[in-house]
């Protein structure tokens, strides 16, 4: 059966893809969504037996490498964690290949549109199901190259061929501290199979090992390179303006690869190497301040968006954060289980975004909605649902998965728990704006569509010089509707958009009350069985509740105040915004621009990489070593010989008398020793 | 058959094929359609017979096999033949790829015909010849023959700057070579032998051992080519004609990484040991410096050209790490560089046929029009850029594993390889195949021909094949690895005690 779930969209993908033009689009996109959705309830079956079961195995597929020590397998490792994970990549990614036959309907390419999301959705399901490190990176780079097609599947867009670049060049920065990360391993443990290494953490715990001048804990060390991986794919503070550009691809890849499933590959590292973290205190510690870090910040850059995509994709690295606090903290299953909840409701926010974006014919700029409560209302409740859930309204699934994170920083008593617990409560807070703030920019007020000088009537006062202002192409727009701008009505999108946007407005409102008893209560360890491991002394999931009382509500009021200020600076007072932004103009552009990151990252990388290798060009090369070496003694032999004989028979008879001189020389050596 | 046996049979068997080219009379039309089908023919044969040897080859054994002995200058200095798991898989490379560049060949070659398949097929008896010989004296002999074919093929059908680029690869190579020879003639005073098999079991002193080293890395870095001595292969590489491009990259550069594994790391252990270090130097620089030199190329040959010598640097560092991951690792990155670096010149001889540039500004959009080709240059780049299930991969994770073993801080400079292969290999690909399609001179290319698909899928799916299933090709290194590091266990324990003492 795991065969299937794991090799089903590979062949998909090999079907649409080698065969796609032969075919046709229409068999293509059924053919690779059926199989998905055989997949889907399969990993629901396994999920079933793994978790409430005791289906737990291994299965070997073949072997891969097999040098000296170093055997490495083609294996699934399937517990617990991994069948969750198969359940989330599955459903989203079978619901969004759904969706997709409805919004992708226009595009010529669709075959090839499909055969990249099954590729992908294969590469995420062997990173889920690796058994060991070189397999996860396997499908680590895998749903790196998916996402870089992707990305850049409207490859005559500039823009989106430089977000597809940017987003696989920023992973492998990742990928670098990955790799060393796997070498480490390999030193410390002569092996890179989980099943090798888990049971010997304990007895490495006090090792130390020198790198880069350093000595360093070696546990600690690995946990810092593999981390380095995690943040670069979750896209974690430094790690993160890869996913912002990545909106350039199409919606539904958004909803699958940028919010589901492929940005939780580093939430799911950690988990999957909890052993190796538990035994690494301080590493968790860097886990928990980053992921602090990032889920304060993505929240205020969030808060100013004006593409609605980018507010979504920002939401998410926020999110991302608070995964890696749980994580960080020790609450394993805490960070798990709001991946688990995320998926359902940021891929519902997503591809309700999507469904927004095709009534609006591809506008993507919040300042160009409006009003769209009244033309597209099953999508907008649906947007709601989704903006519950995130947000954490009560018994929806944020409010059990985004709690228990703020919990447990709280729980933890330890300075980076306490600074992990302050700044996700005021992004709890901020993620409460920017989501009602989106919502009511989207489906209130009043309709700035309809009218052709709308960008003329900026909405928050400055010039549009953001890069939040992206819109899908024109020429796909125009398709079908001839170019004649927004002078017309949003429409509901079809039905088969429309289905997956249900299934996944379930999920956000009861996932959390169904499994979190499972996920985090007292079931928990029967559910997980070890495969989050936590040490005998690490409580904190006891400790989460006997904690005092104000702690759980902090972020539900939180939520309220993020709501009430929406309400007010949008519904109320729309003028407001304008007016803030106009005061403090440094700090709107600050935010705005993303903390110049990208523009940094620019000046202290980019640039000075293209000017080294210039340099190292044009002077390294050019002038000192050709200039010294064969050019210098090339033109002192030029000038005797030139005019003599043609050069080329010249110079291959003085090559050939030199080799004839070496072996006569040899000869006449050998004889002459000979002689003695 | 005389004592002949397979090894002189492929050796043979390409000059028989040049034999018969020559007797072609004229530059008829009909004589130039001979001459490739008569050259294509030598060659699949050669292929074939190569894998009869193949089929005859034990690779569980670390010994020489199907050796074969002829006396030849003297008693000493023998005519004598043999392959052990490390040369196998070279030989079958060459006589593999050989076929792919007579194809490639096919059109895009117009004058002087004949004379081009026939130093095709001459340089593929002196490859086969280099990595067959068991005689130090025919090693030097094949090594240093093999350039003057592949020296007229850049001279003669190269591009503008042929006669620069070609006398700038004789210069670097003849400075090695001399070097070389008298190492040879040193070794041959030592041991007063020239027999390979016999030298590999011969203890060299350590002080001569240092010299001895020192003159053959001379010829073998040039050959692999490694920092600085590399700036001839950028410039014979966008000089020489497609199939050349592909030979020198697939197999005239492993010639360089074979003599370290053949010559230098077995026979002179001591000396391996202690310029280590100045290898990983010259790797890691290599590895840094030249992908950022490939960042701002404007030509694509170039451009895959100085990621050849990056790739290489991989390759040293994992040689000179002296373990089995590093070396295994080495020795399959230098195969899995001569499909993926063949097949990526390959590509560019495709779009260099129908616009005659090399110039990447002068390309876009070509997926709007070539989506065949798209997908064949976009496996090829991600080959290159190490992608897991791509052959390129296996090679580059084994080498930084054993370099880390051996030196974490090697590994840490290599592995910022990782980033920026991904960086001039994207860039590169983003520049000519994405975007959109503006340039009207683009407007009528076409995509990939039957006989240009010949040549790319096989590579296409040897490529992911090794990637998946290294095996074969691993295994096949796994016995002269295990003997090599025996011989190097003794080595490593006199430095060490040599160190001990010292304190």
């Amino acid at each position: 059966m795991y065969q299937a779930i794991v090799f089903l969209p590979l062949v998909g993908f090999l079907i649409a893809g080698l065969f796609g033009r032969i075919i046709g689009p229409r068999p293509s996109e059924i053919i690779t969504t059926a199989l998905l959705f055989v997949v889907a309830v399969l990993s629901w079956i396994s999920f079933i037996q793994v978790g409430f079961g005791d289906g737990a195995t291994r299965v070997q597929v073949a072997q891969w490498m097999s040098v000296g020590d170093l055997q490495v397998d083609w294996a699934f490792r399937i517990d617990t964690l991994t069948a969750m994970m198969l359940v989330v990549v599955n459903t989203v990614s079978a619901l969004v290949h759904l969706y997709s036959i409805g919004y992708m309907h226009e595009d010529p390419h669709r075959s090839r549109f499909f055969a990249y999301l099954s590729l992908f959705t294969f590469a995420m399901l062997m990173l889920v199901t690796s058994d060991n490190l070189a397999q996860m990176f396997f499908g680590w780079e895998g749903v790196g190259l998916a996402s870089y097609l992707l990305i850049g599947f409207w490859y005559h867009k500039e823009s989106a061929n430089a977000a597809a670049m940017k987003a696989f060049i920023v992973n492998r920065v990742g990928d670098f501290g990955f790799v060393l990360g796997i070498c480490l391993v390999f030193v410390l443990f002569n092996s890179i199979a989980f099943d090798q290494i888990f049971p010997r953490v304990a007895d490495l715990a006090n090792n130390r090992f020198h790198f880069l001048g350093f000595d360093w804990n070696a546990l600690t060390l690995t946990c810092l390179l593999l981390f380095m991986g995690a943040m670069g794919k979750s896209a974690q503070f430094l790690l993160h303006t890869w996913l912002p550009d990545a909106m350039e691809g199409p919606t539904p890849v958004s909803a699958l690869i940028h919010a589901a499933t492929m940005v939780t590959a580093g939430v799911f590292m950690v988990a999957r190497l909890s052993p190796l973290f538990e035994h690494a205190p301080t590493a968790l510690t860097v886990v928990t301040v980053i992921g602090g870090i990032t889920a304060f910040f993505a929240a205020t850059v969030g808060l100013v968006q004006n593409d609605i995509k980018r507010v979504i994709a920002y939401s998410t690295c926020s999110q991302l954060g608070y995964m890696f606090v749980g994580l960080g903290v020790g609450a394993y299953s805490a960070g798990v289980f709001h991946l688990f909840t995320h998926a359902f409701f940021k891929a519902l926010l997503f591809l309700g975004a999507g469904s927004v974006i095709h009534a609006m014919h591809h506008e993507q700029d919040m300042r160009s909605m409006g009003a769209l409560r009244r033309y597209i209302p099953f999508t907008t409740a649906m947007m709601a649902i989704g903006t519950l859930a995130l947000t954490g309204f009560p018994f929806t699934a944020g409010y059990y998965s985004k709690d228990a994170i703020i919990e447990a920083a709280f729980a933890s008593h330890s300075a980076a728990g306490n600074f992990a617990f302050l700044s996700t409560v005021i992004a709890a807070f901020m993620t409460s704006f920017y989501s009602w703030r989106l919502f009511f920019m989207t489906f209130e007020g009043q309709a700035r569509w309809g009218d052709s000088h709308h960008h003329a009537s900026a909405h928050e006062g400055v010039e549009h010089d953001d890069h939040g202002h992206d819109v899908e192409p024109a020429s796909h727009a125009d398709h079908e509707h001839g170019g004649h701008g927004h002078a017309h009505t949003p429409h509901e999108s079809p039905l088969v958009m429309l289905v997956p946007l249900v299934v996944l407005a379930i999920g956000a409102l009861v996932a959390g009350l169904v499994f979190h008893e499972a996920f985090l209560g007292h079931g928990a360890a029967e559910f997980w069985k070890g495969s989050l491991f936590t040490r005998p002394e690490n409580h904190i999931l006891e400790e989460m509740h006997h904690i005092p009382g104000w702690v759980p509500l902090i972020p539900t009021v939180m939520m309220a105040l993020g709501f009430l200020l929406a309400y007010y600076m949008y519904i109320l007072d729309s003028k407001k915004p304008v007016q803030l932004a106009a005061d403090h103009p440094i700090l709107y552009r600050f935010l705005l621009n993303k903390w110049y990151f990208d523009e940094i990252y620019d000046a202290i990388f980019v640039r000075p990489a293209i000017r080294l290798g210039r340099f190292f060009w044009r002077t390294g090369d050019q002038r000192v070593i050709d200039g010294l070496g064969p050019d210098g003694v090339s033109a002192r032999v030029l000038d005797v010989t030139r005019g003599v004989v043609r050069v080329q028979t010249g110079y291959v008879y003085h090559y050939a008398f030199a080799m004839l001189i070496g072996v006569a020389a040899l000869v006449s050596f050998y004889l002459l020793r000979g002689t003695h | 058959m005389l004592g002949f046996g397979i090894l002189s049979g492929l050796l043979v068997l390409p000059l028989i094929g040049a034999a018969f080219i020559l007797t072609l009379r004229g530059d008829s039309e009909a004589a130039r359609a001979n001459a490739r089908w008569i050259a294509l023919a030598t060659t699949v044969l050669t292929f074939l017979l190569s894998l009869v040897a193949w089929s005859r080859f034990d690779s569980a054994s670390s010994a020489f096999q199907l050796v074969e002995s002829h006396a030849w200058l003297t008693d000493t200095i023998r005519f004598k033949l043999g392959v052990d798991g490390f040369s196998m898989p070279f030989i079958l490379l060459t006589t593999f790829l050989m076929p792919f560049c007579i194809v490639a060949s096919w059109e895009s070659i117009s004058h002087r015909v004949k004379e081009y398949f026939v130093a095709f097929l001459v340089l593929e008896m002196t490859m086969i010849g280099v990595f067959a010989a068991l005689d130090l004296v025919l090693f030097y002999l094949f090594f240093e023959a093999g350039l003057i074919p592949m020296f007229l093929i850049i001279g003669i059908w190269g591009g503008k700057r042929r006669i620069y680029a070609s006398f700038k690869f004789f210069l670097y190579t003849l400075l090695g070579s001399v070097l070389m020879l008298l190492a040879i003639m040193a070794m041959y005073w030592a041991a007063g032998t020239t027999d390979i098999p016999t030298l590999l079991k011969f203890k060299f002193a350590a002080n001569l051992q240092t010299w001895l080293w020192l003159a053959f890395f001379a010829s073998f870095a040039v050959k692999m080519p490694m920092w600085p001595v590399h700036t001839w292969l950028p410039d014979a590489h966008v000089e020489a004609p497609t199939a050349g491009s592909v030979i020198l990259a697939a197999i005239l550069l492993k010639m360089g990484g074979y003599g370290f594994i053949r010559v230098s790391l077995p026979m002179f252990p001591d000396a391996s040991v202690y310029f280590a270090p100045l290898v990983y130097s010259l790797s890691v620089i290599a590895i840094v410096y030249t992908s950022l030199v490939a960042l701002v190329q404007q030509d694509m040959k170039k451009l895959i050209a100085y990621s050849s010598v990056a790739h290489m640097g991989f390759v040293t560092m994992g040689l000179f790490s002296m373990n089995p991951q590093g070396i295994q690792g080495a020795m399959f990155q230098m195969v899995s560089h001569g499909l993926v670096s063949g097949a990526l010149f390959l590509c560019v001889g495709v779009v260099y046929d129908r616009l005659h540039t090399r110039e990447i500004s002068a390309y876009g959009g070509l997926v709007e029009r070539m989506p065949f080709y798209a997908v064949a240059f976009l496996i090829f780049t991600m080959a290159n850029v190490g992608l897991p299930g791509t052959s390129g991969f296996v090679g580059e994770f084994l080498t930084l594993i054993g370099a880390f073993r051996s030196n974490p801080w090697v590994a840490f400079f290599a592995a910022s390889g990782v980033i920026l292969s991904a960086a001039y290999a994207l860039w590169l690909y983003r520049r000519v195949v994405y975007g959109a399609l503006t340039k009207p001179s683009l407007q009528t290319m076409t995509d990939l021909t039957g006989r240009e698909m010949l040549t790319l899928v096989p590579l296409v799916l040897l490529v992911i094949y090794y990637g998946v299933q290294p095996g074969p090709i691993l295994d096949t290194f796994a016995a002269p690895t295990n003997a090599l590091m025996q011989g190097y266990q003794a080595a490593l324990e006199t430095v060490k005690t040599a160190a001990v003492a010292a304190h």
